[in-house]
């Protein structure tokens, strides 16, 4: 799904400077199109994870790129911990039983 | 089930500011994208929503309280968290948000990743490297030699020591070093060769140098002696009116050169020895013929 950055406003519910502020700041990263913004489904949701943040959560300004930035390191993390685990899915059983051992002896 | 002020841990008395206190203190720890991975807080954090949504709101509350309307009268939408699709591919513009080529993420994963650049499956790596130290003595490393090497993990290894092997030197020992993962190749063992040194050889390049003494008569009259070479001991011609320091070549009794396959020569430097006992003779005659032959050795000595 695509938004225009009016639709981001009303269904985040943030103001326009805000939003403007979030993407001058790079917190929220949408495409140019023409001199319009175009918002994808993972903007949206982190328009309205940032404006949870600020508003309800009542982070404030100067933390919000170190929360924003731990976050992202931490689905990193999950994204290559994911392609390992698919990974070891596909080894030979011998070789898995050999991870699961090393696994086991590192604990 | 629980209430809404049970959920928020509230009194039913609470002020609308303990209330928005309570939520923001349990939403800070229930926040699904505050907890990647964790499927049990989505489901806390929405019954907290609903809860919120009740009781934030005094018309809603006061009917809620009046019994007019139950707790899930307020639930909201499903709706879609960030977390949803940081993990997946649409997240990715975001992982560069923070997570650059030098970040620790890569580094933790750096060998499967580099594997991986280069176009091999996953979890097909070759076995990493080892390096041991095989000590030899001189003629081992110059003839050439096989050690056995007793390994920290109590196996034992066969090593050629070729002929030539210079002190330092190491040697690559094929698929010796540890096992590879899931198929892959097994790495290399690299030996480094101590030499120790030998008391009458040293070597120089690929030659080999000795100091042999001889007596005073072969260095006179010349002799056929027996010289040790690192292949055992040869004949040598010293000839006649030799001296200490005459330097005497052995063709071909050096060491191999390691990239022409040429044998170095073997140079034996004498060193005249007197006998080991004062002899009376040897004294009367020198005595007499000092007298009718002096010669200087010392020239250019003389005045330090």
């Amino acid at each position: 799904m695509m938004f225009t950055l009016q639709q981001v406003i009303s269904e985040v519910g943030v103001t326009e400077t805000d939003l403007q502020l979030w993407i001058e700041q790079r917190w929220v990263l949408p495409h140019r199109h023409n001199d319009d913004f175009v918002f994808d489904d993972v903007d949206l949701a982190r328009a309205r994870l940032i404006r949870e943040l600020r508003v309800d959560l009542m982070v404030n300004e100067e933390a919000i790129p170190v929360v924003l930035s731990l976050l992202d390191q931490v689905h990193a993390l999950r994204r290559t911990l994911a392609r390992v685990n698919s990974a070891i899915d596909r080894v030979s059983p011998t070789a898995k039983a050999e991870i699961a051992t090393l696994l086991k002896a590192d604990d | 089930m629980a209430t809404p002020y049970e959920i928020l841990g509230v009194q039913p008395s609470a002020s609308a500011d303990d209330i928005k206190k309570a939520y923001r203190a349990l939403a800070k720890k229930l926040h699904p994208d505050l907890n990647p991975g964790n499927k049990r807080v989505e489901q806390q954090f929405k019954e907290l929503s609903v809860a919120y949504d009740l009781l934030s709101d005094p018309a809603k509350r006061a009917r809620y309280d009046r019994g007019e309307i139950d707790a899930s009268g307020a639930e909201r939408p499903d709706r879609p968290f960030y977390r949803r699709y940081a993990e997946g591919r649409e997240g990715a513009k975001y992982q560069d948000f923070s997570v650059d080529e030098d970040s620790f993420v890569d580094d933790l994963f750096a060998n499967l990743f580099r594997q991986r650049r280069q176009e091999r499956p996953p979890m097909h790596m070759r076995g990493a490297d080892v390096t041991y130290v095989a000590e030899v003595d001189f003629i081992e490393a110059a003839a050439g030699a096989k050690k056995r090497l007793m390994l920290t993990d109590g196996k034992t290894l066969d090593v050629t020591i070729p002929p030539g092997t210079e002190d330092g030197q190491t040697l690559r020992l094929k698929g010796q070093g540890l096992p590879g993962v899931g198929g892959g190749a097994a790495g290399d063992a690299y030996i480094e060769v101590k030499v120790a040194p030998h008391p009458l050889f040293t070597r120089k390049g690929n030659d080999v140098h000795i100091e042999l003494p001889i007596t005073l008569p072969e260095a006179v009259l010349g002799a056929t002696i027996s010289a040790p070479t690192i292949d055992g001991p040869v004949s040598l011609k010293v000839p006649r009116d030799s001296n200490t320091g005459s330097m005497l070549r052995l063709k071909g009794k050096g060491i191999v050169d390691r990239s022409t396959g040429q044998r170095g020569d073997q140079y034996v430097r004498l060193r005249v020895v007197l006998p080991d006992q004062a002899d009376p003779e040897l004294t009367d005659f020198l005595e007499k013929w000092a007298r009718r032959h002096p010669y200087t050795v010392r020239r250019g000595t003389d005045q330090p």
